[in-house]
């Protein structure tokens, strides 16, 4: 065999075996499906309705890493000893188990701010409920882009 | 015993808030995980963390399979006299862990 001819076939060769590689379609994402989070809110507020606002969430827009994502909530209340914010949830829709985590406070807290950080599975919108003395509820919900969600592998 | 840090500004003012920061050295397994054999590794998280200032309670989470692992927290909390910021937790094994630190109260 010439040279010439054999670098002809073996590039044919080449080429044919590499195009069903390349149309193989990526394999499909499987995500997290989102989650009704009514029943969850409602056993957490006892059916009360929640107000909206009055909660500063700070969440990055776009998470790389859903491993973790560093989160801030600020509730814009008063301390005082008769009125304060006795609990903050995090909720998020998309996560295996939507209740990420629920934060207590006192009066003696000073002051209704807590930071901490996330796994998120997924782009979803994170809802923080806080709630107030006096089973009053205020409820924000905010939208963060998860690049690399966490645990999607195996939590289908 | 778990491990843990805590980070407490070393002199505060009286009744004002200060921050609290906490750092739990914990894996937090969400037992959806499996290992190389394909065996579900089991859940694994710290539960239950309480905040106390000169023996009062003023912080406390209930933490899911939902916080990262080596959980981080930050919080406030306030004082009218010098004293110890003591935090203890407990994971879903019944280990527990816990720090403290002392601040004076200008």
């Amino acid at each position: 065999m010439k040279r010439r001819d054999f670098l002809k076939r073996s590039g044919l060769a080449a080429t044919s075996m590499a195009l069903p590689v390349l149309a193989q379609q990526p394999p499909p994402q499987r995500f997290q499906p989102v989650q009704d989070i009514a029943p969850l809110l409602a056993q957490l507020t006892g059916g009360a309705t929640p107000q909206p606002g009055g909660i500063e969430v700070q969440l990055p827009a776009i998470a790389e890493n859903g491993n973790s994502v560093p989160m801030r909530i600020k509730v814009d209340h008063v301390m005082a000893p008769d009125d304060y914010v006795t609990a903050i949830h995090i909720v998020a829709e998309r996560n295996p188990r939507p209740l990420v985590a629920s934060f207590h406070l006192h009066p003696a807290s000073g002051r209704a701010e807590v930071s901490t950080r996330v796994r998120l599975a997924g782009t979803q919108k994170v809802t923080v409920l806080a709630e107030l003395s006096g089973k009053r509820f205020l409820m924000t919900q905010a939208d963060v882009l998860v690049t690399a969600a966490a645990c999607l592998d195996e939590s289908m | 015993m778990i491990l843990g840090r805590i980070q407490v500004p070393p002199n505060v003012r009286k009744g004002e808030p200060f921050e609290v920061r906490i750092l739990v050295q914990h894996p937090m397994e969400t037992g959806y995980r499996r290992d190389l054999n394909g065996q579900a590794i089991p859940l694994h998280i710290v539960d239950k963390l309480v905040c106390r200032v000169g023996g009062a309670e003023v912080f406390s989470a209930e933490l899911g399979s939902g916080i990262a692992a080596n959980p981080y927290m930050a919080f406030y909390a306030m004082a009218d006299a010098s004293g110890e910021v003591e935090v203890e937790w407990r994971d879903n094994r019944g280990e527990t862990g816990r720090v403290s630190a002392k601040f004076s109260v200008a």
